[in-house]
This record gives structure tokens, C-alpha cells and sequence, in this order.
């Protein structure tokens, strides 16, 4: 895109994004008649030809305590989701160290009390990404609705998003890649990571993990809605950060830990 | 003192382009390598999903603070106003150009998707300090070879002083983003600090000089012109007052970081580890990179020697390789504190100190890069006015037309 | 008059380059076979059209999906596959390994390399179990 195209692009964003705050307010106004409209609106699904808001913020709340040891249940549902690992026929020739992993299992055991626990870690979609400050085209990116993205079209593959990761969120694929799922695209050369089943999510559907998870360790939802699920929980009952020292402001948050 | 003649070299002999020859095959075998890694993917070399940067960005992150410090010596005349040095400006801007190309080589081809450069160069965050160095480097080419010009042109010449200002304030900026590269990376326990691109400054100044020695010694040794040790002796103690300033920046970043206990694991890693980083901390960059090109450069045994300088420069060149390696590699060898204090293990190399064999064709890639920055001032002062005619102590020693310095 | 010359001497030039390129058809040179689509008898846009600018609405569409979440199918690389497939002896859409792919057939005609299926499937649905052999 040359820059007048994006100076274009920009500009219409703005257009929608007046014509949002025009909704927001037509909305504010709704809330007024009825408790509960205006958050009803802004969580349903949007129409396919607008463009995600920043009044959704999509996260997770996991509950370590009901995650089990040796479930991997989370793990296997986004690989066949997404088709990488044993989701998929190709990384034949790159070694353990060298193949994808959205989502892992980490078990962490505390050295002076010998208590353990285990958890899924995956990009934990932060406010202030590093990933994206450090890209240098921009293929690192934030969706409005705080969903982290690697725009693969425009990712020249130099891993410097990798380096500033303080979760070891991301993954480089290192081979030439040909089953890939019609909305998962993925490539040589390019970064990858947990995308939050974007695919799912736009369609009003939760992501493959949280849904996987029969514990129901996985909790999906919009932080913005303080009417949602995990909003009135995140409110009345204890979470943490991962590396919260980072002041990230985490998409994802934890119980247990 | 006489105006310096500057001329061509004849560049017929065997030597000449038995050395050529030599460049030319290793810039060849180090393109192969590239073709092999991206027509296959990563998966052929040592890197992997935790080592992300290999060998290739030890020789390109070298390279590219080595071209900013080669420019050093012109800036000293220019900036600094040590005239004993002016004649040696032309070459330092050269070596400063193709060190720069020689290094950013070997970092685009390691790139997953080099065929993209073209989206490198048009789509830009601006919040990167990757974008801003492709303005620096870019920047860094255009304004060096503007100097170039205005000392090799008459007409241009009265601006020369101008031009090395600007391009001196340039490299410093450019070794700046170099260093910060690393220095901005918060989430790493080797990194994260801002002491990281003065330290980088510092380094340019003796891998720059070093490299740029070698390349003078050769130049004037091959094609008989003189050389004064006047001006030997002043450039091997230039290169020891450089190393020992490096050395000292080094030291200061390491006992700032043993000072705060959060980082005594990975100071402990790097410093005491029973690893080959702590092997090429203390031998190769300590003990053969600084002490040893120290005791070369300032012990009256050694002085004014060019044997004596070239070996004091080919140290301080293989302790800036194995510096960067520590840097770079080991920095990433130790793991990512996820839970600070506490053990954590996965199937993604969590916890453990993260293994790395560099392979093959990425040393090769960095080799070529090398010899591409080499092999490019050979050509160049072959063609063009870069070579003073005489070093000699008339040219360059103020004392033997009794000036006063 | 300096223009007018200019003018005749680009006519004279493009007349020049139209017949150079127009050699290799009169010599009965291969033009590509393109496949027919299997449903439908019009494009998302007129053929023409689609013909000269298709890369500039799959460029458009794949910025507005990224970034902010668009998925109208009308100019979606998916929805091309929707008409635009090639099946094989055996009844099974072939990919892009094949010369016989839908986008190859021009593409590999104008030498014009295109990256899309590095990272995107080349066949409808994509692969949906762990990779069966195509």
C-alpha cells in the first residue's frame, strides 16, 4: 500500500469510526430506556461488513486450580484447529526446538515449598505489546478489539517480535508448509502465534481451547462488558498477571497462581 | 605539512587477484548458504523457536558497528581537528560504506522472507527501533559517500568539514540504534538496559580502527608505499585507548547488573557458567580481545610496530566476534523468567538453557558478508583516488616541517 | 512542432512494441487454458474487470480482514474457490502444485510469481484433518 493509499485508509477509519460513536451514542441513549440494551448490542456479533471496536476487549480467565497435570486437552484442540503440531502433516523436517507452538502446557513448581501446578500459556494478548512496538512493517499488530495479529502478508520474518516477547509467545516456522486450514493461514519464513481463534471469534463463537477445556478451566469473554461472565468474576474474586511487573495489562489472566 | 596525493593502486599483480579471487569465492559460497537456508527454511540451521537470532546476526550486528567505527579515523581529522589523520579520511569513509553493505547483506538474506526487502522499505513502525535503524543504515550510506565527495572533489572540498560533522553525528546516532536494538528488549534478563548503546559506541570505535588497520597495513604494506611509524605509533595507541574504554564499559554493565539480585542468575550464566559463553566472555573477549591488544598497544616492546598493531587488531576483531556472541547468543541461551524464583518446565524449552549449534551455512553467510565489505574497498581502491601515496613521517609527523602541533 | 513529432514517434513505438508482442500469436504460440468456473456464469465483478484488477480487490480485502476484521466474502480469496476449481482425474480439486490450478494457468503464462499460497490453502475448505495426501 503506497501512503496516500493508507493516508485513504486512515480516513476511513475515521469515518467508522464516527459513525461508531454515532452508534454509541444512539446506544447510550437505548441504555437510558432499558438496563442491559446497551451491553447486549455492543456483545453480539457484528455484521461482517463492520469493522471490530475498541469498546470489545476479548480475554481469558484461567483458573489453575482446575487445570489438571497431565490434561492437554486445551493443547490438542488448538492444534487440530489450527493445524499445526500433531494437527498437521507438514513440519516433517524441523527438529522439537524448531516447531510451532501456539498454546503449551508449563508446569511450575515453587523450589523452596515444593508446591507445583500446571497451566496453559499462549500470546497473552497485552495492551501494550511489545511484539508490536519492536516490528518494524507493522505486521505485528493489535486488532481494536485487542486481539494481537501477525499480519503474515507483510511479516519479512526477521523474529525481532520473538526477541521482545516476554512470554515466548510466538513461533517462526522454519519449512515449506502445505496443509494449512482454509482460515489459518500460516507460511515459511513468517511468525506465528495464538490469534485467539480469531476465526471463531468474529463469528460470535469462543476459541478452540476454552471450549476444549471440560474443567472449564478456559473462561472467554468480553472484559469490556461488565455484565459478561468474566467481567463480574475478574470483579469479585482474585486474578493475576503473568510478569505483571511489566505493566502489560494482559489479555489474559490467571487464578491460582 | 605537503597536501597529501592520494592514488590509485596498479592492482595487476597475482596477489592482488589471488586475494580477490579468494573474496570472491567465499562472497559466493556465503550467497549459496543463503539460497540453501531460504530455499529449505530455517530449519537447516542452528536456529530455532528460542535462539532466533544465530550466527548470521553476530557477524551482521558486527559488521554494522564496525562500519560506524571505521569512520572514527576520518572524524578524528575532521571533527576533532587531529590533522596527522586527514589523509587517512578517504579510506575510512570507504571502509565505512562497505562494512555497512557487507553487514546488512548477511542480516537481509537471513531474513524468513528476504524477497520481501521491498516491504521492509515501504511499510514502517514508527515506534521500531528496527525502522528507525533502516533510516539510519540508509541514511548512513547516502551521507558517507556525500563526505566522500566533498573530500575527493575540488569543487566540494570547502564543504568537507561540514559533511564529517554531519556524518559524525550520524554514526553516533546509528551506533546508538544498533545498541538499542538490544537495549530496548525488556523482556529478556540480558538485555534491558540503556547502558547498552554507549557500550555499542564503544565497541564501534575499536572494531572499527581494528578492521580499518588491517586494511591500511595491508594496502600500503602490498604495494610498497611507505609508511612512518610516526603515524603507527599514534593509531596503535588510538586502538588501546578504544579497547580499554570498551573494556570498562563492559565492566560497568556487569557490576550493575551483580548488583541487583534479580539478575545474579543470568550474571551468573554468562560470567561463571560452566558454558562455552563464559569461556569466550573471559578468554576470548577479556583476556585475548582487550588485555592482550593492551599490553600490545601501550608496552614499550611493541610500540610503533605494524606486525605488533595488525596483531593487536586481529585480537580485538576476534574478541568483538566472540563479545557479540556472547551478547547475542547468550542473552538468548538463558531462559525467560515466566514466574520469577520459581522452576517451570514445558515442551517449549521453558526453564532450561536453551541449546545452540551454529550450523554450517550460517557461518559461511557471515563470512561472505565479511568478505563482501573486503572485497568491495579492494575494487574500490583500485578505481579510485582512496590511497595516499606516502604515510611516511614527512606527510604525517607536524614536527619535521617544525609546526607546532 | 517538438510535440507533435514526440507524439508520432510514440505511435510509431507502440505500434513497434504491439507487433513484437503480438508475434508469438500469430506464430500459434500456446495461450493459457483457462478453466472454466464450475458454477455460475458471471464473476463478483465483470470479467474484464476482474481479469485487469483482480490482485487490487484481494489486496483491499486482505488489509480490511487483517486489520480490522471484515470478512464481507464477496472479494475473499476463499470466495474465489467457491467457482474457480480444477479437479483432478479423480474428482478431487487440485492445488496449486499443480500447473493445472486456476490461478497457475495465467500466472505461470505472464511469469507473474504470486505468494498467496505460501500461507493460504490452494483448494476449497482447506485441509481439514492432519494433512491428507493430495
Amino acid at each position: 500500500m503506497n501512503p496516500q493509499e493508507r493516508k485513504q485508509d486512515d480516513n476511513q477509519i475515521d469515518t467508522y469510526r464516527r459513525r461508531l460513536l454515532g452508534g454509541g451514542a444512539a446506544l447510550a441513549g437505548a441504555a437510558t430506556l432499558g438496563p442491559g440494551v446497551f451491553f447486549t448490542s455492543v456483545a453480539r456479533a457484528k455484521p461482517d461488513d463492520q469493522p471490530v471496536s475498541s469498546e470489545v476487549r476479548w480475554g481469558f480467565l484461567i483458573d489453575t486450580n482446575k487445570c489438571a497435570d497431565n490434561c492437554n486437552d486445551c493443547v490438542t484442540a488448538c492444534e487440530k484447529e489450527n493445524g499445526w503440531g500433531s494437527g498437521s502433516a507438514d513440519e516433517q523436517h524441523s527438529r522439537p526446538d524448531q516447531k510451532a507452538q501456539w498454546i503449551r502446557k508449563v508446569t511450575v513448581r515453587d523450589k523452596r515449598t515444593d508446591h507445583s501446578m500446571s497451566l496453559p500459556m499462549m500470546c497473552q494478548h497485552c495492551a501494550h505489546p511489545p511484539c508490536v512496538d519492536v516490528c518494524p512493517t507493522g505486521a505485528s499488530m493489535k486488532r481494536a478489539d485487542g486481539i494481537v495479529l501477525v499480519d503474515k502478508h507483510i511479516c519479512i520474518g526477521c523474529r525481532y517480535c520473538m526477541m521482545a516477547c516476554p512470554y515466548k509467545a510466538r513461533s517462526f516456522v522454519h519449512e515449506d508448509l502445505e496443509h494449512q486450514r482454509e482460515y489459518a493461514p500460516r507460511g515459511k519464513g513468517t511468525v506465528e502465534s495464538c490469534n485467539l481463534c480469531v476465526h471463531r471469534v468474529d463469528k460470535d463463537e469462543i476459541p478452540a481451547c476454552a471450549e476444549a477445556c471440560e474443567e472449564k478451566a478456559i473462561l472467554f469473554g468480553n472484559l469490556n462488558d461488565a455484565n459478561s461472565e468474566i467481567a463480574r468474576r475478574l470483579a469479585s474474586e482474585p486474578s493475576t498477571e503473568i510478569r505483571g511487573d511489566l505493566r502489560l495489562d494482559l489479555g489474559v489472566r490467571y487464578q491460582g497462581i | 605539512m605537503k597536501p597529501t596525493t592520494f592514488r590509485e593502486i596498479s592492482g595487476t599483480s597475482a596477489g592482488y587477484y589471488s586475494l580477490l579471487g579468494l573474496l570472491a569465492l567465499l562472497v559466493a559460497s556465503g550467497l549459496g548458504a543463503a539460497y540453501y537456508m531460504e530455499h529449505n527454511g530455517h530449519w537447516v540451521t542452528g536456529m530455532n523457536n528460542q535462539i532466533v537470532w544465530g550466527m548470521p546476526h553476530v557477524f551482521a550486528v558486527f559488521l554494522i558497528v564496525a562500519a560506524s567505527g571505521a569512520l572514527n579515523v576520518a572524524s578524528m581529522a575532521s571533527v576533532f581537528g587531529k590533522t596527522a589523520y586527514k589523509p587517512l579520511s578517504r579510506l575510512s569513509g570507504l571502509l565505512a560504506i562497505t562494512l555497512l553493505v557487507g553487514g546488512l547483506t548477511v542480516l537481509v538474506l537471513d531474513l524468513g522472507r528476504p524477497d520481501r526487502l521491498i516491504v521492509a522499505m515501504t511499510y514502517y513502525n514508527f515506534k521500531s527501533i528496527f525502522a528507525w535503524n533502516i533510516i539510519l543504515y540508509n541514511g548512513f550510506l547516502v551521507i558517507v559517500a556525500a563526505y566522500l565527495f566533498t573530500m575527493m572533489s575540488r569543487a566540494a572540498n570547502k564543504h568537507s568539514t561540514k559533511a564529517g560533522f554531519v556524518a559524525f553525528l550520524w554514526r553516533l546516532t546509528l551506533t546508538t540504534g544498533t545498541g538499542s536494538i538490544f537495549g530496548f528488549i525488556v523482556a529478556r534478563q540480558a538485555y534491558d538496559a540503556a547502558i547498552m548503546a554507549p557500550m555499542f559506541i564503544v565497541f564501534s570505535f575499536a572494531f572499527g580502527l581494528a578492521i580499518f588497520l588491517l586494511v591500511l597495513f595491508a594496502g600500503f604494506r602490498w604495494t610498497g608505499r611507505p609508511l612512518g611509524d610516526y603515524l603507527v605509533n599514534r593509531l596503535q595507541r588510538l586502538l588501546g585507548l578504544f579497547v580499554a574504554a570498551s573494556l570498562f564499559f563492559v565492566v560497568v554493565f556487569h557490576l550493575t547488573n551483580l548488583y541487583a539480585t534479580e539478575h545474579h542468575e543470568v550474571e551468573h550464566f554468562i560470567l561463571a557458567g560452566n558454558n562455552v559463553y563464559s569461556g569466550l566472555f573471559w578468554v576470548g573477549y577479556v583476556l585475548l580481545g582487550s588485555l592482550a591488544p593492551l599490553a600490545i598497544c601501550y608496552l614499550a616492546p611493541f610500540r610503533a610496530s605494524v606486525g605488533w598493531a595488525t596483531t593487536a587488531s586481529v585480537l580485538v576483531i576476534g574478541g568483538g566476534l566472540a563479545m557479540m556472541y556472547v551478547i547475542i547468543i547468550g542473552g538468548q541461551a538463558f531462559p525467560l523468567q515466566l514466574f520469577p524464583g520459581m522452576e517451570v518446565s514445558s515442551s517449549f524449552n521453558d526453564g532450561v538453557i536453551n541449546p545452540y549449534n551454529p550450523s554450517v551455512p550460517e557461518i559461511l553467510l557471515g563470512i561472505g558478508g565479511f568478505s563482501l565489505a573486503l572485497a568491495m574497498a579492494m575494487v574500490a581502491i583500485k578505481i579510485m583516488r582512496f590511497l595516499p601515496l606516502s604515510l611516511s613521517n614527512a606527510e604525517t609527523d607536524p614536527h619535521f616541517t617544525a609546526e607546532e602541533r | 512542432m517538438k510535440e507533435s513529432r514526440h507524439t508520432r514517434q510514440g505511435f510509431w513505438a507502440a505500434a513497434l512494441i504491439f507487433a513484437l508482442f503480438s508475434l508469438p500469436v500469430m506464430a500459434g504460440a500456446p495461450v493459457p487454458d483457462i478453466p472454466e468456473a464450475v458454477k455460475g456464469d458471471q464473476c463478483v465483478e465483470e470479467t474484464g474487470f476482474m481479469r485487469k484488477n483482480h490482485m487490487e480487490l484481494l489486496l483491499h480485502q486482505r488489509d480490511e480482514t487483517m486489520h480490522r476484521g471484515i470478512r464481507t466474502k464477496k472479494h475473499s480469496l476463499k470466495n474465489c474457490f467457491t467457482c474457480h476449481v480444477v479437479k483432478d482425474a479423480g474428482g478431487q480439486p487440485v492445488t496449486v502444485k499443480s500447473p493445472k490450478h486456476f490461478c497457475r494457468e495465467c500466472h505461470d503464462y505472464a511469469a507473474v510469481q504470486i505468494d498467496c499460497f505460501q500461507c493460504h490453502t490452494s483448494v476449497p475448505g482447506g485441509h481439514k484433518t492432519t494433512g491428507e495426501k493430495l
